[in-house]
């Protein structure tokens, strides 16, 4: 049971770990991103548009077609996010607070748009879209999976895109404290006069960091619909995009330590179903949703009273940067 | 040895200001040089087209005899050529190491540990302290200056700018940063330093040239020259501006500032054991290099400074009794009955809100005033409409926000506010700064007018002219420490310029100022 | 010297505008709002293949077509324009308040635990005054939470007060399944529906019309208190420059505590007016995002509670009128977000048009 438990919370926080890698990418370059709820939704749906309309143009799927063509989509339509929020931040210097919450707005308005909208041309009068074909393909897993006993339940039984996410973390904390890039990175969000001083090219890193985290955010809303849940639903993602924010404080700005994050934060979210004590029900998850955000609170505030200057946010956060008002 | 850098006929304006005049300079590889001149005299302007980040309008830059463009700080990189500024340029969570190599493209693979090697490597050969893995924020003034350093010599540069790198250092620092200086010129590389510090040029330059006013005066040989000759040269002939001086009237001791220290986050001394005496009906004018603690000075009297040691007195001429105003916030300070005005330094970030509009600016002194939470607007509106008829400020309306007005009129609301409120004590810091000749003689009138009403008017100046001719009794600092209180009558700018490039604290004589 | 060529400056120069002419910033501003409802006209066409003219029709019969339609849309605004009028002091002051959410969640929180808890036991002049007081002290803790450390160590407002919303929801997502009426069912019903305790009462036979009055005073009143008040203009001030605040003697932290409480009461006010005197009951999601819809109104209009009146209008209008186009077409009503989104998008982004102006190369070579 333990060994399922885990297992469980592992599914649950691979959707954070995409969105708080991508938001750690994003913050990185000077920019809280406050739409990545939004980009969230939006990667899924794309994700389920593609793999809705390529299910209904063949008689039969080809596994890694039904597979790459959700890939790609949910990857495209997070990029389009990205870009809109690039353009008005970086190039119109936008309020990136402001910017970020219109774009969440939108973005949970587009999922849940086209998930109402497909479910009423897919004729089938249903209040979800069925995804039972391609999420077969997501979730295939390592055949010798079940024949390990709880090892093979907590380390090989998922789709493969959990141990995407996990590896894009791993990738992005390498990138980021290991590689000229990521230094050039840092700098930027930093202290973006100096990197400008040194002779990178501050509006290039902001908007590549800030499309690569949208489309990587992004993934994460796509393995919510495909492999976890293998349904459209309407909001039923939830707030996960706002508890991936919080995830990336929690992890103070470090994708690798966002991995065991995600896992708490995933198991504190269905640690309810588990725990069998007489008078804890229903009422009482809600209070146990409720410790992923009172962690994060803990940490933030911690952080800023210790004053410790590596866990601090980036120091440029949440300002727009214009060379000639240095 | 061959010439390094020569620059010929060099001329930049900004506007209507001429920053650099046909300015001529000369380096030789292996060799010293050091920029002498007063603040604004176009030492920093000149070095800047150098690195690149400003453009001459006209005249030639040689580099090994030929002459070359520099269009930005990258062309100056391939030419070899770096510049330490005064400001630091580094990501503070960073390693030195870190700092040193960021932005390098072309090093080969990304491998921090060779580069914190060659760090080492470079600073074993010129003898630098430094930890290559020590983040900034943890260092010292000096270790950032060091790490500034490498990261030019890191670059390859072998023609070295620096602007005033001793004026954030102790001492001690300077001592070594000046060894390091003269094993890098034995190693062959051209070093030019910027400078207003006397015995620094004499102990470490081969040669000197000086500037003043934008203009190119001259270069001598240190080892032919001596202080007077180069003072002389720096703060060149008086010019007579004819500002009307009156003799101080009823002078009594208005504010009394003792021994006082204060101290910056790292522990380094701003002012250093500070005392004098403000009188009644006199302008005392505080002179020195720019950042030698003027600005601390006054905010520690305003109550914006916390002050580490010593007193600040104030004499109230209504009441006869004697406060200190040590460790009071502004609002206690107004509310003892001090009636102290500031115009400070940072106009528009300070002593005014640039987006606001006169007469709410008018309001930013008074606004407590009255009963009741709403603010009355009827005599700050009329108190901007007086100021701008008197002082004659050009604006739209007295509902026009300040950061739309020119900077003349932006001081001249900024001070009229001040002279507003009757103060029995006046502190303006830089109050001519970047005005017009008319703009600049309406504040000398009003600081007169006020001296004349018994005011003690405090001016932290730079122009060592206004000073000489407006004030009545002149402090000098440098270095956060007195070094002089000379009579504004009978002083000579020689006489200042030596004092504001000494460091030994002068202890004014008690008795001389009790009699 | 060889020339004084500028190859390198680029085509596009971006120069920061010194005096931005207030009648070229509206026009900017008016053809930004137009140009989004052309876009949005012409996606619903893509979308829906109905004709433009047809779908602003139908948005215009959303918002204003009958009685009860304006009604519901005057009511709609009251409430944005409530919790945007909340947020405005704390934006004023450049502290970054996205907690209206659950500010307004946990003042309205407080009212149903009174009118559930204590409903019966006391007559209605007791308890809404009673109601009153705790939703304005329930949103003024929670606002003056986050800001107390901020005051006190800098810790970030923005995301303390974000994540401040979610205990927020999941708080009272736990009280509503322990209170749930009836019990078990999981949710909380129409509170009090027979003795009506507690519920705000209707004036001319208007449930709303309560709601807009309290509104459209507190619009009034906060339009003065940041005008005309010493605190408005102590917030302005610290907003604009802490260095100008602290040289006149301005006590910092305070203002930032007193302007939070005052933020969040009106969140607490808002959260009321929702339950007490909207939905009569309350779920998590009673707020229903008007506290981040909130920052885009009072941000969008300057921070000035009037012309928030225009700018939450144009917000509830598309809402309005989207979410009839969804319902004739049988879509989604998520519509109206989209919207929301695009009408949003297009007017931050003309704020850089009013800050900045793009000087091309030739031109400025001519002018030398």
């Amino acid at each position: 049971m333990i060994a399922a438990f885990i297992q469980r919370a592992i599914m649950q926080g691979i959707p954070l770990l995409f969105g708080s890698t991508g938001e750690i990418i994003t913050e990185k370059s000077g920019h809280l991103n406050l739409g990545i709820p939004g980009i969230m939704y939006v990667g899924g749906i794309s994700g389920v548009i593609g793999s809705f309309f390529y299910q209904h143009s063949v008689e039969q799927m080809n596994p890694v077609l039904a597979v790459l063509i959700p890939f790609g989509c949910s990857l495209l339509g997070s990029l389009l996010m990205g870009l809109i929020y690039c353009f008005l931040t970086v190039t119109l210097r936008a309020n990136q607070n402001v910017t970020g919450l219109a774009l969440t707005t939108f973005g949970i308005g587009v999922g849940n748009f086209f998930g109402g909208s497909l479910t009423k041309l897919s004729g089938t009068g249903a209040t979800s879209i069925e995804l039972t074909q391609a999420s077969i393909y997501f979730k295939t897993t390592f055949p010798f999976a079940d024949k390990l006993g709880w090892v093979g339940t907590i380390f090989f039984s998922y789709g493969f895109m959990v141990y995407l996410a996990v590896i894009i973390a791993l990738v992005a904390a390498y990138v980021l404290k290991r590689t000229r890039i990521g230094l050039q990175l840092r700098a930027v969000g930093e202290n973006p006069a100096t990197a400008d001083a040194a002779g990178i090219n501050v509006n290039r890193y902001k908007y590549v960091a800030t499309c690569a985290g949208s489309m990587i955010a992004g993934l994460g809303g796509l393995y919510y619909v495909v492999d976890y849940m293998g349904v459209w639903s309407n909001d039923g993602f939830g707030d996960r995009g706002w508890l991936a924010i919080a995830l990336v404080i929690f992890a103070v700005w470090r994708p690798n330590v966002g991995i065991l994050g995600s896992f708490l934060f995933g198991g504190l979210y269905i640690v309810h179903t588990y725990i069998q004590i007489p008078g804890f029900g229903i009422a009482e998850q809600e209070l146990f949703k409720m410790l992923p955000y009172v962690v994060t609170i803990i940490v933030l505030v911690v952080t800023s009273i210790r004053e410790k200057r590596e866990s601090q946010p980036p120091a440029s956060l949440g300002l727009a940067y214009f060379r000639e008002e240095r | 040895m061959s010439v390094a850098i020569e620059l010929k006929d060099i001329t930049k304006t900004f506007g209507s200001v001429v920053a650099n005049d046909n300015v001529c300079l000369k380096v030789d590889r292996g060799e010293i040089l050091s920029i002498l001149g007063e603040n604004g005299s176009g030492k920093t302007t000149l070095m800047n087209m150098i690195a690149g980040i400003y453009f001459p309008d006209h005249g030639q830059i040689f580099i090994d005899g030929e002459e070359v463009v520099i269009r930005s700080p990258k062309d100056a990189f391939r030419y070899k050529i770096g510049m330490i500024h005064q400001h630091f340029k580094l990501v503070d969570v960073f390693t030195a190491t870190e700092n040193i190599i960021l932005g390098l493209e072309d090093q080969g693979k990304y491998n921090l540990k060779k580069a914190a090697q060659r760090v080492k490597e470079i600073s074993e050969q010129y003898g630098f302290e430094i930890d290559p893995m020590k983040k900034i924020y943890e260092m010292s003034v000096s270790e950032k200056q060091t790490v500034e350093i490498i990261k030019v010599l890191y670059r390859g540069a072998d023609i070295l700018i620096l602007d005033e790198p001793t004026a954030v250092l102790t001492p001690q620092e300077t001592q070594k940063l000046f060894a390091v200086l003269r094993k890098m010129r034995d190693s062959g590389k051209a070093i030019i330093i910027i400078t207003h510090k006397l015995h620094e040029v004499l102990s470490l330059s081969d040669k000197v040239s000086v500037l003043c006013k934008g203009k190119y005066v001259g270069t001598v040989n240190t080892a032919e020259t001596n202080e007077n000759q180069l003072t002389e040269m720096m703060v060149g002939k008086k010019v007579t501006l004819n500002i009307d001086r009156s003799e101080p009237k009823n002078c009594e001791k208005r504010l009394e500032v003792c021994d006082v220290s204060c101290m910056n986050r790292e522990g380094v001394k701003l002012l250093d054991d500070v005392s004098f005496t403000a009188y009644s009906g006199e302008i005392l004018g505080i002179a020195g290099i720019a950042g030698s603690g003027q600005r601390e000075l006054l905010e520690a009297i305003a109550g914006l400074q916390h002050i580490s040691e010593g007193d600040i007195y104030y004499h109230n001429p209504k009441t006869g009794t004697t406060d200190d105003l040590r460790d009071k916030t502004p609002l206690e300070i107004r509310e003892l009955g001090v009636r102290l005005s500031f115009v400070p330094e940072d106009r528009l970030g300070m002593g005014l809100v640039g987006n606001m509009d006169i007469v709410d600016n008018m309001m930013l002194r008074s606004y407590r005033r009255g009963k009741g939470m709403f603010l009355e607007r009827k005599k700050p509106k009329s108190l901007a409409e007086d100021i701008i008829k008197q002082l004659e400020v050009v604006t739209p309306s007295a509902n026009t926000p300040v950061r739309r007005l020119s900077g003349g009129n932006v001081q001249k609301v900024l001070v009229g506010r001040e002279i507003a409120s009757s103060p029995t004590v006046l502190m303006a810091a830089y109050p001519v700064r970047g005005l017009d000749i008319n703009s600049s003689y309406t504040i000398y009138n009003l600081l007169n007018q006020q001296k004349d009403k018994g005011v003690a008017v405090i001016f932290v100046g730079e122009d060592l002219d206004v000073l000489l001719e407006l004030c009545d009794r002149i402090v000098v600092i440098g270095s956060g420490r007195i070094t002089g209180i000379v009579d504004a009558r009978t002083t000579t700018k020689e006489e200042i310029g030596l004092l504001m490039t000494k460091t030994e604290a002068y202890k004014e004589d008690k008795a001389h100022e009790n009699a | 010297m060889k020339t004084h060529d500028k190859a390198h400056e680029p085509l596009l120069h971006i120069v920061k505008r010194s005096a931005p002419v207030w009648w070229r910033a509206w026009l900017i501003r008016v053809i930004a709002v137009v140009a989004a409802l052309i876009f949005s006209g012409v996606i619903s066409f893509l979308l829906t293949g109905k004709n433009p003219i047809e779908i602003y029709a139908t948005m215009l019969d959303g918002a204003f077509g009958t009685e009860r339609r304006i009604w519901n849309l005057f009511q709609a605004l009251a409430m944005l324009l409530c919790v945007s009028l909340a947020v405005t002091p704390a934006f004023k002051m450049r502290f970054w308040n996205i907690g209206a959410e659950g500010q307004a969640l946990i003042g309205g929180f407080a009212a149903a635990a009174c009118m559930l808890k204590i409903g019966d036991a006391l007559p209605n002049y007791l308890l809404i005054p009673l109601m009153i007081i705790c939703s304005v002290v329930a949103g003024a803790v929670w606002a003056v939470i986050p800001a107390f450390f901020k005051a006190k160590w800098g810790t970030n407002e923005t995301l303390f007060t974000l994540m401040m919303n979610y205990i927020a929801i999941q708080l009272v997502s736990y009280f509503v399944q322990i209170w749930a009426v009836p019990a078990g069912s999981g949710k909380i019903g129409t509170i009090n529906p027979n003795t009506m305790a507690g519920w705000l009462p209707e004036i001319f036979g208007q449930k709303y019309l309560l709601n807009i009055i309290i509104v459209v005073a507190l619009t009034v009143l906060m339009y003065i208190y940041l005008k005309y008040s010493k605190h408005g203009y102590e917030i302005s001030v610290v907003g604009e420059s802490e260095n100008t605040a602290r040289y006149i003697g301005i006590n910092v932290k305070k203002v930032i505590l007193r302007t939070m409480l005052l933020s969040g009461a009106i969140c607490g006010i808002a959260g009321l007016l929702l339950v007490a005197g909207t939905d009569h009951s309350i779920t998590g999601d009673t707020v229903a995002g008007r506290g981040f819809t909130a920052i885009m109104v009072s941000w969008l209009a300057k921070f000035n509670p009037i012309y928030m009146i225009v700018t939450s209008f144009i917000i509830v209008f598309l809402q309005k009128g989207a979410g009839e186009i969804a319902t004739t077409l049988g879509l989604n009503h998520a519509f109206s977000d989209i919207i929301t989104g695009i009408i949003i998008f297009f007017i931050i982004g003309s704020e850089f048009f009013i800050n900045y102006s793009i000087k091309f190369r030739e031109k400025e070579a001519q002018t030398k």
